[in-house]
């Protein structure tokens, strides 16, 4: 469905971590389809009403994978192309995690895990109590899952019966040192939701069709927040880095590293050549 | 059947009891003002405000940091959050405070009960002498300590004017009016309630009240002691520190927080750069607490008025190079 679209974000975000030289490559990847489709497909969301109330909005609580949200932006047109080149640099607007205060249509300052999840929590009950209804979408990671604050929110969001809220976990089993089974194990996952009173949702994170029926299900789900848990793999799209931990970052790409990547996503010789002689 | 307990502190005349109250009379000119409350608003005053407005209190049970994060995002949709529970329970959730709110300057108020010994007989864990510190080194937060209902009332407003976070401390214990009816708090203006030529005592809180009988007692020596209430800690007052300093040349600084980092911390970076001149700091020695009445630990930990005068003379005597 939107492969296409993925693709090119994944390439733009590599290669504004390559030229930042420094970033979480493996994380920005695993999440770019869900976070692509979103942007492309789901959510009420665009340069002409990002500012208005009667807007959806997506948080990027893991926000160490800024790269991906914005290059996402890129892609649909809601921030030009070039201001990617700006990551992690003095003096530029996109910050190494995402901040709300220079990019506005950034909905949340992220960064500290499980604080993005709480501010999603906020604007959908905040949405609720003005009767607005439009729906909040939160990106978590799955190490993230460990902080206490996450389920001291899930509780909060089905007791308030928030079923404007849509959180999607990027569960590419591995965090920043290991494998999350080897630092402190998440399952079984579903049933900890479940029993946390969310609508559950397990798909393939990658896969275009499992996604769209996900949010479809979502919207339809009342009384209760839903959340998604997507199947990824870390680094995903880019065959050395896929499943392998140091990927996590913050990593510098080499010259031959962003070359190997981006060959793997349909890049040329020469457009490689455009990257890495700038 | 027998009747329930009777419960300590949601009546009175405490500065918690009086921001309830003004919270509470304000709110119908604040439509978009909300409380959130972490299932304590009998003692912050929040049952006041519970009781008229039900559909505008949010109840996010005992998990502080979620409620500041949520409040972040409460603001994101255009309402006013306001924070509300014990201070030691606010410093839980510091980070959260800095990165949800602080960061993207998002206009969400906080406001701390139970700060300073004033606490009592609940004892060290409750006693939260680290707020001042802490919340004054977040860049874009305001910080507020109010000394008595009527400042209280005219604080609460003045906070929900101003567009950005506010930290803001309340009281546990009762505590008796001290300002004239006509009376003008403005954020960042300190007000001086009593003049003298000797010296200067800053205070905030609590400790106002305090400063001023320790004015009485030094005037009993034939020494006059300006005292000034700091009720904004920061921005701090510079003008009117420095205008202090070239009258009266030396000073106290008075409050119920550790020594550290507070407002004898902030009175100091501002002397030490514009006009630099003796400071004594009364404040709790960079220890912790205990059990006790607030009368009771004011005069252990050495907050009381006598000891407030004492550093008075010691002030004056380093004035005079002895």
């Amino acid at each position: 469905m939107f492969q296409k679209e993925s693709e090119k974000a994944r390439a733009l975000s590599l290669i504004s971590i390559y030229k930042a030289g420094s970033g979480h490559p493996g994380g920005a990847l695993s999440c770019t389809d869900v976070i692509a489709y979103l942007f492309l497909k789901e959510m009420s969301f665009n340069i002409s009403n990002f500012q208005v109330k009667k807007r959806d909005r997506f948080i990027l609580s893991k926000g160490h994978c800024a790269p991906a949200l914005y290059a996402v932006g890129a892609i649909v047109g809601i921030m030009a192309e070039a201001r990617l080149n700006g990551l992690r640099k003095i003096n530029h607007e996109l910050q190494g995690h995402t901040c709300r205060t220079n990019v506005p249509w950034v909905e949340a300052s992220t960064g500290s895990l499980a604080q993005g999840f709480s501010f999603a929590i906020g604007e959908a009950k905040g949405l609720k109590m003005q009767n607005v209804q439009n729906r909040v979408y939160a990106m978590v990671g799955d190490g993230e899952l460990q902080e206490g604050q996450i389920w001291e929110g899930a509780m909060f969001s089905s007791h308030h019966k928030l079923d404007n809220l849509c959180v999607i976990i990027d569960y590419n089993k591995m965090q920043s040192d290991d494998l999350n089974e080897n630092i402190i194990g998440l399952e079984p996952l579903t049933d900890k939701w479940a029993s946390f009173g969310w609508n559950v949702i397990n798909i393939n994170g990658h896969d275009f069709s499992e996604i769209e029926s996900a949010f479809n299900i979502a919207r339809s789900c009342k009384q209760r927040p839903t959340v998604i848990i997507a199947n990824t793999i870390k680094g995903k799209g880019v065959s050395y880095m896929e499943g392998v931990p140091t990927w996590h970052g913050s990593v510098k790409l080499s010259d031959e590293d962003i070359t190997k990547a981006l060959l793997e996503l349909d890049y040329s010789q020469s457009e490689i050549a455009g990257v890495t002689n700038v | 059947m027998s009747n329930g307990p009777a419960l300590i502190g949601s009546s009175g005349d405490s500065l918690r009891e009086a921001f309830g109250k003004s919270l509470t009379q304000l709110a119908p000119k604040y439509p978009d003002v909300i409380v959130l409350d972490a299932d304590i608003a009998g003692g912050t005053g929040m049952h006041h405000f519970r009781k008229v407005f039900p559909d505008r209190f949010v109840q996010c049970g005992i998990a502080e940091q979620n409620m500041m994060s949520m409040a972040g995002g409460l603001a994101a949709t255009g309402l006013v959050p306001i924070v509300t529970t014990f201070a030691v329970f606010m410093l839980r959730a510091i980070e959260q405070a800095r990165l949800s709110i602080a960061y993207a300057n998002m206009n969400v108020k906080i406001v701390a009960s139970h700060p300073g010994l004033d606490v009592g007989p609940d004892g060290a864990s409750a006693q939260c002498l680290e707020d001042l510190a802490c919340f004054r080194s977040i860049p874009n937060m305001t910080v507020i300590s109010p000394c008595d209902s009527l400042e209280m009332d005219q604080a609460t407003k003045a906070m929900l004017d101003h567009i950005g976070p506010v930290y803001m401390r309340t009281g546990r214990s009762d505590c008796k009016r001290i300002l004239d009816h006509d009376y003008e708090f403005v954020i960042g203006k300190g007000k001086t309630l009593r003049d003298g030529k000797d010296l200067t005592i800053v205070a905030c809180g609590v400790q106002v009240s305090r400063a001023l009988d320790a004015a009485d007692l030094l005037a009993k020596d034939g020494i006059m002691a300006r005292v000034v209430n700091m009720s904004t800690i920061k921005p701090i007052d510079s003008d009117l520190l420095v205008e202090c300093a070239k009258a009266t040349g030396a000073f106290v600084t008075a409050e119920d927080h550790n020594v550290i980092g507070g407002l004898g911390g902030a009175v100091s970076e501002c002397l030490a750069k514009f006009s630099p001149c003796p400071i004594e700091f009364i404040g709790v020695n960079d220890s912790f607490g205990e059990s006790g009445e607030p009368h009771e630990l004011a005069e252990k930990y050495g907050l009381s008025a006598g000891h407030i005068s004492d550093a008075g003379k010691r002030v004056l005597l380093r004035k005079k190079g002895l």
